[in-house]
């Protein structure tokens, strides 16, 4: 079947055609009644034990001398006290490389590693026996920050390049120079729901798991391998996360797998649940960066040559560091052409928790490399930052990215930083901010108006595949199942809306249901923000399929053309007129020996990476935005407002303008957040000491802007052949806020000009009075 | 003596006579009652996922506030209408909250959405015709979301409280408070034996005579502390006396010399009075905690804790505070600047009770002034918190009190800056320049994750010379990026 023929809109299509509405979120009345069942909410059967994970709470690195538990093993209602050697098959979690040990026994590598589990009557019970460990480690010194793991050269994997021309050279010759070097601090996920698996043992030593994923497969292979079992003894199930945001991409593996663990031991159903602090400081985060950019311009600001040198801190295992870094480079132009260009990437070991994917997967920070170079121009030569950012815009006959796609939409990203700058006022804004900066001492406001360009799919090619479930039963209900999962983003509404669509039927007659991998196998995780684009096509397939058998069956029956058949609204017509309902459809159908359940499976055309050659398409297509922000900045202690905000976001066709609204706006606050408030602080001994809500801070509701304006661009459409032409949305926003950022350094600049604040991500206040100093002190960023 | 607790739920009294002293009111709900629409989502008050509302009464009326069940420990809800999110839809379906909510796509993974509930429902039920969305901001700022940016959430809010009170809680009020009411026995309740129990005084008296019998016990007052040492640090407290119920030890009132405070009366209670001393004490109290911290939090439990960085301490050493505590042997007063002598080291004697704080009004020719630095401006431990009243006279500067937390092992005052500010004037800025230069002497403060030593000690500099500046002349429109004087001073209020 041709994927185009999915994005055709129905000939006769209904009034009440579920794409393209503004539904709830399939769970709202479940979310606000507190009837939405999460892992931890499930009834627990009778003997069900609770797992609490053990560490060393006072070593980070080093090799263990001593691990005595008999004291947790003599504690009230332990029930058992899992080791190493206790495990059965591989003792491994990592998505691919091998390199994370579930629990260790000859050597602590970072701070939280896991040493034992403790399975025992009550959760309570389990964390005070925890307590009571003795384990001794002879300490060495750790590496902690990128600047430590750059100077002993240490990396979980090898250094790549893009590279075009000979940047280094054209540099020289240009007229003028700009170089900036920068901190880029990480990010916590901080989902309210933290990670939680429930283990089910069952003959044969099958095992179910309930586990709070992104990715129920690679948990199924992770608990198989770790029990030495076949995949197919093993089931995943996830109906919904609290919040995940990459999070529980890999990093759901290992608690999946103490669960099974503990199950698998015991026989009885187990429980792991982290309590937030151990949550926070045994899973990864969003990696920090030591950037270098550098370019040369002609005098009129226009880009010749680019350097930018992206260091990063994976932590002391491979993880998903490979793509990460890899899309950090593969945005560290952001909208931006570089006629010659060297983007450089190293991925450095450190003593760390191992970091993780978290929404936009590295591409957040290689796109703030490219804003900030933007900025460096733009002060240095004394021009406004967005002329300067719209000068550089890809265009055409220089729209090839450093890794060599070409840039086809580029009028789409020119024509809404055109529009944004008209309906945000920028250029009148830009002159009050200048006015009230001339008259005020204390307080300086910035503006800055910033764009997004972010490439959709996996860049590991054959992730992007999907597949689906669906069945027709004779009521005239649908079940839908697909592989994508459900973490608040709305998917399942959405894979939801296009099921009913295609089937014809009213929303209320698509069942959603969970997650399993015993129903769709071998999936993707819903990351990359490709769930609807591969699941949605994955469904809409499976749907197609038995709605073609039931035209082909309504054909012959009344013996009519099929393409006088139609089902819409819950009826099926006969040229246009109604002749039986969706049941009655069904049950004729049944009783015709029609086989009412269909699998559909997608994998996305036309991409191909040559990662080794650096060559090829990676992304099928790229998702737009722009966004506008003013903040006011007080030079006596660093403290900032963000006072307004505009948004225009480009989502091709809208399946949901609500849901697509909401992960903008999301997106934004939380990506405003990573740039601001949120600080991961680890103390020299290698400790994350910002490991509770109390101590790291997300934005609170009085953090957003009180004019907060966002609007969905009027697109025409998604190009390629998308599901109903529609674009990805779920990690695109989180970028938009770098405008945030990028009005503060404005806001400082004021203070000298020409000068580049020396300012690093967060711009904390304290971040924000350090630039404040500097700049005061004539020293560049 | 009473051996079991009382409380009221869905209507109807439920006695509970077996609990550990330490069972938190969340435990009690998913656990025990099997109630797990309210969600634990950090376990130490700071994200609200597991607000349930409590119902009391106030001077006779009822009134229902957020608290983080996480850290409430159960017997603490003697007394209390308990509601939690299963219990606000009615037959005639969703609760308006709730309504909204799903109107307005409040929600997206949904977990922290009953503790959002819950916190509008209370703001519901202060029925505050024009709430903003500022007012808004601040009530939930104890709720912490990762989806939804807030935009929808603070739309449903506003939504759902366009139209009045009209729910189900609101028509049977009446009843609610005979109910509550007739909770009130005045008896002293202790559930457990001898070396094990969670007690609830009801009187002074008694009080003082099981603290005297038991001075290894605890005291919690309104446990948005000692709810960590049992959630976070898993500390065994076998004896818990709870200080909630002593007759007197929440009372407070202004007369002559200023306002007095029960030790035990939480933010909530205590900020009417506070915040008429000055608009800045609005402004910073507003940001202690939350709504939920402020509804159970007490001003005593902030001061007897000893912190370091509590945010009140400053603010009421600079307005000169004194304290009074009490022991089965008697009772003495003291500045409170004296109790705090090194850091978790207080003027407190076994078996002896913080029992009330005297603030003095702000005299004639006095400026007070306080300032709350931290990386997020809601629900967020200050960086440095700093408190200024100077007494002008012919614009001179005749004294100069000022307190600063976050800069030393203790709340402390600046004394060397305080000498040198005597006799400058608040036209020449030059003559600030001795104070502002001893302020960066006056202090080490040392560096963590909240800020390091050299940004404190630039902070506090800068901070006493906003001071200044406001003082002299400047509007604080000119000097803050938020917390605006003129706004707290002239704004509408819910409370």
């Amino acid at each position: 079947m041709s994927t185009d023929l999915l994005v055709k809109t129905k000939s006769r299509a209904s009034q009440s055609q579920a794409v393209g509405k503004s539904y709830k979120h399939d769970s709202a009345l479940k979310h606000v009644a507190g009837k939405a069942t999460y892992i931890d909410d499930m009834i627990e059967p009778r003997g069900t034990l609770h797992v609490a994970p053990g560490y060393a709470p006072g070593a980070t690195c080093g090799r263990i001398t001593k691990i005595d538990l008999s004291a947790v093993r003599a504690a009230p209602g332990v029930v058992a006290v899992l080791e190493a050697a206790d495990i059965p098959g591989v003792n491994d979690c990592s998505p691919a490389m091998g390199d994370d040990p579930v629990l260790v026994a000859d050597k602590i590598v970072f701070h939280g590693q896991l040493v034992f589990l403790v399975v025992a009557e009550t959760r309570l019970r389990a964390r005070k026996a925890v307590k009571l460990a003795e384990i001794e480690v002879e300490a060495e010194a750790p590496l902690v920050s990128v600047a430590d793991a750059l100077k002993a050269n240490q990396t979980v994997l090898p250094d790549y390049e893009f590279r075009r021309g000979t940047p280094e050279q054209t540099m020289e010759r240009s007229a003028q120079q700009v170089k900036s070097s920068f901190a880029l601090g990480g990010q916590e996920h901080f989902y309210l729901e933290g990670q939680v698996a429930f283990a089910f043992p069952g003959e044969d030593g099958d095992m179910t798991v309930y586990s709070s994923t992104q990715h129920p497969t690679e948990v199924q292979h992770t608990v198989a391998k770790v029990l030495s079992l076949d995949e197919a003894a093993v089931t995943i199930e996830v109906r919904r996360m609290g919040g995940a945001f990459g999070g529980k991409e890999s990093q759901a593996n290992q608690w999946a797998a103490l669960a099974a663990l503990a199950a698998n031991a015991t026989g009885r159903p187990c429980k792991c649940r982290l309590d937030r602090d151990d949550d926070m400081i045994l899973t990864g985060k969003r990696h920090d960066f030591l950037v270098d950019v550098a370019a040369g311009c002609d005098a009129s600001g226009k880009i010749e040559a680019v350097e930018i040198s992206l260091n990063s801190r994976c932590g002391h295992s491979a993880d998903l560091s490979l793509g990460i870094n890899d899309r950090a480079m593969f945005h560290a132009d952001n909208s931006y052409f570089y006629p010659e260009v060297r983007i450089g990437s190293k991925r450095l070991k450190t003593n760390t928790v191992s970091n993780t994917a978290f929404r936009g997967f590295g591409g957040p920070q290689g796109m703030f490399a490219a804003e900030r170079l933007m900025d460096a121009i733009a002060i240095k030569m004394g021009q406004d930052p967005l002329d300067v950012r719209k000068a550089n815009f890809y265009r055409e006959g220089q729209n090839t990215t450093p890794y060599g796609q070409s840039v086809d939409e580029h009028d789409v990203l020119a024509k809404l930083v055109d529009q944004l700058e008209e309906s945000s006022e920028y250029r009148a804004r830009r002159k009050a901010v200048d006015a009230f900066n001339a008259k005020s001492t204390i307080l300086k406001k910035g503006i800055a108006l910033t764009p997004v360009k972010f490439g959709i799919s996996f860049t590991l090619t054959h992730l992007n595949q999907a597949g689906a479930l669906v069945h027709l039963y004779r009521d005239g209900s649908v079940h839908l199942n697909h592989g994508g999962t459900e973490m608040g983003q709305g998917l399942y509404q959405k894979v939801a809306q296009i099921a009913a669509t295609e089937m014809g039927v009213s929303l209320e007659k698509v069942k959603i249901t969970a997650t399993n991998t015993s129903k769709v196998a071998n999936t993707s995780p819903t990351a990359a923000s490709s769930g609807t684009d591969l699941n949605g096509m994955a469904a809409a397939i499976a749907c197609r399929e038995i709605v073609g058998r039931l035209k082909t069956f309504v054909a012959q029956h009344f013996e009519v053309s099929e393409e006088d058949v139609e089902l819409v609204d819950d009826q099926m017509l006969i040229n246009g007129k109604p002749k039986l309902s969706i049941k009655q459809l069904a049950q004729l159908a049944y009783e015709h020996r029609i086989h009412l359940s269909s699998s559909g499976f997608y994998k996305t055309p036309k991409i191909i990476w040559d990662r080794e050659r650096v060559k090829g398409r990676p992304f099928l297509y790229f998702a737009y935005g722009a966004s506008c922000s003013e903040v006011v900045i007080d030079t006596l202690t660093g403290e900032m407002k963000v006072e307004r905000v505009d948004v225009l976001h480009d989502v091709g066709k809208s399946l949901n303008p609500a849901l697509d609204i909401g992960q903008i706006e999301g997106g934004f606050v939380q990506g405003m957040g990573w740039l601001t408030t949120e600080e991961l602080w680890f103390d020299d001994a290698g400790r994350l000491r910002t490991h509770a809500p109390s101590t790291y801070k997300i934005p609170t509701a009085s953090d957003v802007p009180e004019e907060f304006n966002v609007s969905l661009y009027e697109s025409e459409g998604n190009p390629e052949p998308t599901i109903y032409r529609s674009k990805a949305v779920g990690e695109p926003p989180l970028m938009l806020p770098i405008s945030v950022f990028c009005a503060i350094n404005d806001a400082i600049a004021s203070l000298n000009k020409g000068v580049l604040p020396k300012l690093d991500a967060p711009a904390t206040p304290e971040a924000i009075l350090k630039a404040v100093k500097a700049i005061k002190a004539g020293e560049e960023g | 003596m009473r051996t079991a607790i009382r409380f009221l739920r869905k209507g109807q009294v439920v006695e509970l006579d077996r609990f550990e002293p330490t069972t938190t009111l969340l435990e009690y709900l998913r656990l025990s009652e099997h109630a797990t629409g309210t969600k634990e989502g950090c376990g130490e008050g700071d994200c609200g996922a597991c607000t349930i509302a409590l119902g009391r009464l106030r001077d006779g009326k009822l009134v229902y506030e957020p608290v983080n069940s996480c850290i409430l420990l159960l017997g603490q809800i003697d007394g209390c209408e308990l509601v939690t999110v299963e219990d606000l839809e009615g037959p005639d379906g969703l609760h308006p909250v709730q309504q909204a909510l799903v109107d307005l796509h409040g929600s997206q993974c949904g977990f922290c959405t009953p503790g959002f509930v819950m916190n509008l429902f209370t703001l519901y039920h202060t029925n505050t015709p024009g709430l903003t969305r500022q007012d808004v901001n601040t009530w939930i700022a104890g709720n912490l979301c990762r989806c939804t940016g807030y935009r929808p959430i603070v739309d449903a809010a506003l939504e759902a409280c366009r139209n009045g009170l009209n729910d189900a809680f609101a028509d049977r009020a009446a009843e609610t408070e005979s109910k509550l009411a007739a909770l009130q026995d005045g008896q002293d309740v202790r559930v457990g034996d001898g070396e094990h129990f969670f007690f609830a005084p009801s009187s002074f008296q008694s009080l003082l005579e099981t603290y005297g019998e038991h001075p290894d016990a605890t005291l919690v007052s309104g446990s948005t502390d000692v709810g960590l040492w049992v959630t976070k640090h898993l500390r065994d407290l076998p004896k818990v006396i709870y200080l909630g119920r002593v007759n007197g030890l929440s009372t407070c009132y202004e007369d002559e010399q200023g306002i007095r405070l029960g030790a035990g009366a939480s933010y909530a209670v205590a900020e009417q009075f506070l915040t008429a001393i000055d608009p800045d004490l609005e402004v910073v109290i507003s940001r202690i905690g939350s709504k939920q911290v402020r509804a159970s939090g007490t001003v005593g439990g902030n001061i007897a804790n000893g912190s370091p960085i509590g945010d009140m301490p400053p603010m009421l050493i600079a307005l000169g505070a004194e304290i009074e505590l009490q022991s089965n042997r008697g009772r003495r007063a003291l500045p409170l600047e004296s109790f705090f002598i090194d850091y978790g080291k207080q003027d407190i004697a076994e078996n002896e009770v913080l029992t009330s704080i005297s603030v003095p009004r702000i005299g004639e020719g006095q400026q007070f002034r306080a300032y709350k630095i931290s990386k997020r401006f809601d629900q967020d431990i200050s960086a440095v918190m700093a408190a200024f009243c100077l007494t002008v006279t012919d614009g001179v500067i005749e004294a100069a009190r000022m307190a600063f937390g976050g800069m030393a092992g203790i709340p402390k005052r600046a004394s060397g800056a305080e000498a040198a500010l005597r006799g400058a004037s608040l036209a020449d800025p030059n003559s600030w320049q001795d104070a502002l230069n001893a302020i960066e002497s006056d202090f080490i403060p040392m560096s963590d994750m909240r800020a390091s030593s050299s940004y404190r000690r630039d902070v506090a500099r800068g901070l006493l010379e906003k001071a200044l500046l406001e003082i002299s002349e400047a509007s604080s429109h000119q000097t803050r990026v938020h917390g605006q004087r003129e706004l707290a001073a002239g704004g509408a209020h819910v409370n």
